[in-house]
């Protein structure tokens, strides 16, 4: 059982970790946290339950239950990885099993806006480096170093130079992925677009 | 960059501003919520203070975890009863109309706010569902959320996001007899790609989107997300407004005409710019099933499970996956396969259309002695409407058992689930490993009338030897 998790707060610049590699196209949310995990109030004790259905169907075998895996925190995916549902359930409980930053060929939208939402950044990497990195991992250790404002990721034998949308690079080093109180800011501007909205008019108070 | 697309207007007109970041902030005109993915959301705003901002703007139903057979409270599954608790306290604390079991209007998100014409063309609408994409079928942009940007709608109103680019899904001619609109979004994903909506909003459009009626567009926005988008749309016509006008919320009086006139100026028209567009022919769509762990793989009725050699490569991983878990042989037919469950139901395809097309084929037959079949009403609304037309009669003399409204077997939260390796026909939208509740459980998506028909023969079976 691993030490509790302090999400993420303020501003993600950099960081650092051992990478656990998880092989597979489409993976989906109900795989990464299965429908039963969502009977829950919070999302405190999601961390064991990722990856529950598979994990058990490979009896130890697969990468969450490694023991060399244990303190990994830098995933390494492959293409739609997060797809299908939008439960948030699905990061949380990456975040909580140690997961603080993802890197892929592609998100699905949802599962991304996500991750940014609660401080998990997703890079992308071509096909081809990815591969490179899933090889390594198959045989050492891969320990790498994330800056997020040069978007590069060195290690002893690999660098990458690594994509992620500028608007997110952006929230993270500001720390305004954590969006609420941006919002909150242009409290005046939301309410002159509530008035403006042509339909407000024709539905407001109808229920 | 798209221009002058539905999309385009009615992003631009609930655009607050631009983010220091680079995205937009967008208003929310309709939020919508429940049980699951909203008590982390107001559990968010306590620890922060906050109220919520606009409470009209939320309407709140109970779906996900409510059983089917038995709804007296409190539940049998304490978590279950524990979660539309906490959805009761928080809408009562923060006076957010909630249609509870037993209001006559409880039932799924998607099937409820349709109903009650709360779902209307331009406006933006976010609920913390993937399948929330399914209310661009009235010209409005929808899509799902997360828990955190639920707790964002609440507080604020508004959400940050990127703006889609815009993908336009011409569909050419018609459907033909016995292929439905399920069969027709199960084709577009298959050709187009579970990832290929990433980025994008896709509008759906043309002859054949056209011909369809408001319920079987819902059926296609439904699964845009199936295809990676979050976003799927189709611009309002005349059937659009005569499904809103005198609906519960639709606008009224003076308030109808100024609506009508607003609401045909959104329209996509020839000045229209699209990021993409993509044709195709639904004349030649036949009856869909999918046969894989992906809503992608899918083939008609009388197609054989494809080879891996004849596979793009980015498909061959998922597909060798796919056998494996399915335990389908690469060349197999699809047709007779045995089928366990039958489930007919979910905000895809649990509307009244859909259960009036399922009971046409259901009349006078019998449900196979080896299958279990059972039939969830999208809402209490469908359950009442079917009950006045005798559908639920018809169903329970062929053999269904017949439900109350939830999300059910679509995504198994509640007691119904399949058992160990078991094999299920289902007119839901996910046949991902272990979606219905098993971690071994096999799912074959396919429309309401295909698994109508599966149910009567105990295997897969083609529907257009059912209908006249």
């Amino acid at each position: 059982m691993k030490s509790k998790i302090t999400p993420p707060i303020g501003k993600i610049s950099n960081m650092s970790g051992r990478c656990i590699s998880l092989i597979g196209n489409d993976i989906d949310t109900d795989r990464i946290i299965p429908a039963r995990f969502l009977k829950c109030v919070n999302f405190d004790s999601l961390g064991e339950s990722v990856f529950e259905d598979d994990r058990k169907t490979l009896k130890g075998k697969h990468p969450f239950d490694l023991e060399e895996n244990k303190n990994a925190s830098i995933l390494i995916v492959n293409s739609n990885f997060g797809c299908g549902s939008s439960r948030e359930h699905a990061p949380q409980a990456l975040m909580r099993w140690g997961i603080k930053a993802i890197i892929g060929e592609s998100f699905a939208d949802i599962f991304y806006s996500n991750c940014i939402a609660i401080g998990i950044p997703c890079f992308t990497l071509p096909k081809k480096s990815l591969e490179e990195i899933q090889n390594y991992c198959n045989n050492k250790f891969l320990f790498l170093e994330i800056d997020l404002k040069k978007s590069f990721a060195k290690s002893k034998d690999l660098n990458f130079n690594l994509e992620i949308k500028e608007s997110s690079r952006k929230m993270f080093l500001s720390g305004e992925w954590d969006a609420t109180s941006t919002l909150l800011e242009n409290e005046n501007l939301i309410e002159n677009k509530f008035i403006q909205l042509p339909y407000i008019k024709f539905t407001n108070n109808l229920l | 960059m798209s221009q002058d697309t539905l999309f385009d207007k009615v992003w631009d007109l609930h655009k607050v501003s631009s983010l220091p970041g680079g995205s937009d902030q967008l208003f929310i005109g309709l939020h919508l919520i429940h049980e699951v993915t909203s008590p982390q959301a107001f559990g968010a705003l306590k620890d922060k203070n906050l109220k919520v901002k606009f409470p009209e703007r939320t309407i709140a139903t109970v779906d996900h975890i409510v059983p089917t057979d038995n709804q007296s409270r409190p539940f049998k599954d304490n978590l279950a009863e524990q979660m539309i608790k906490t959805l009761e306290m928080n809408c009562l604390e923060h006076k957010i109309r909630f249609f509870n079991i037993g209001s006559g209007n409880q039932g799924i998100v998607h099937v409820v706010a349709p109903e009650l014409g709360l779902t209307q063309p331009g406006m933006s609408i976010a609920c913390g569902d993937s399948h929330t994409s399914t209310h661009g079928a009235f010209g409005a942009i929808a899509f799902g959320i997360g828990t955190s940007q639920v707790r964002d709608v609440l507080a604020t109103q508004t959400i940050a996001m990127n703006k889609l680019k815009v993908r336009q899904i011409w569909c050419d001619n018609k459907l033909s007899k016995g292929v439905y609109a399920k069969d027709l979004v199960l084709h577009i994903i298959n050709e187009l790609g579970v990832k290929a909506g990433v980025g994008f909003a896709y509008e759906f459009a043309g002859p054949a989107i056209d011909d369809l009626s408001m319920e079987e567009r819902m059926t296609i926005c439904n699964m845009s997300i199936e295809g990676g988008a979050r976003c799927g749309y189709i611009n309002p016509d005349e059937k659009t407004f005569s499904y809103i006008k005198n609906k519960l919320c639709a606008p009224k009086n003076e308030h109808w005409d100024k609506a009508l006139t607003w609401w045909k100026s959104l329209k996509s028209n020839e000045n229209s710019i699209y990021d993409d567009v993509i044709k195709l022919d639904a004349s030649k769509v036949e009856p869909t099933v999918t046969w894989g762990i992906t809503p992608g793989q899918s083939i008609s009725i009388n197609q054989q499970i494809p080879l891996l050699e004849d596979l793009s490569p980015n498909d061959k991983l998922v597909a060798k996956e796919a056998y494996e878990y399915m335990s389908f042989k690469p060349g197999q037919s699809i047709k007779d396969t045995p089928v366990d469950v039958c489930f007919i139901g979910s905000c895809t395809n649990g509307r009244i259309s859909d259960l009036r097309v399922a009971a046409k084929v259901l009349k006078d037959k019998k449900v196979s002695k080896n299958v279990k079949a059972f039939v969830v009403p999208g809402s209490e609304k469908v359950a009442t409407e079917a009950k006045q037309e005798g559908i639920d009669q018809i169903f329970k003399d062929s053999g269904f058992q017949w439900r109350e409204p939830g999300c059910s077997m679509c995504l198994a939260m509640n007691s119904d689930k399949l058992i160990g390796n078991q094999v299920s026909a289902s007119s839901s939208n996910r046949n991902f490993k272990g979606r219905q509740g098993s971690p071994s459980g096999r799912t074959l998506l396919m429309s309401p009338a295909m698994v109508a028909a599966a149910a009567i023969n105990g295997k897969v079976s083609d529907v257009r030897e059912f209908i006249d």
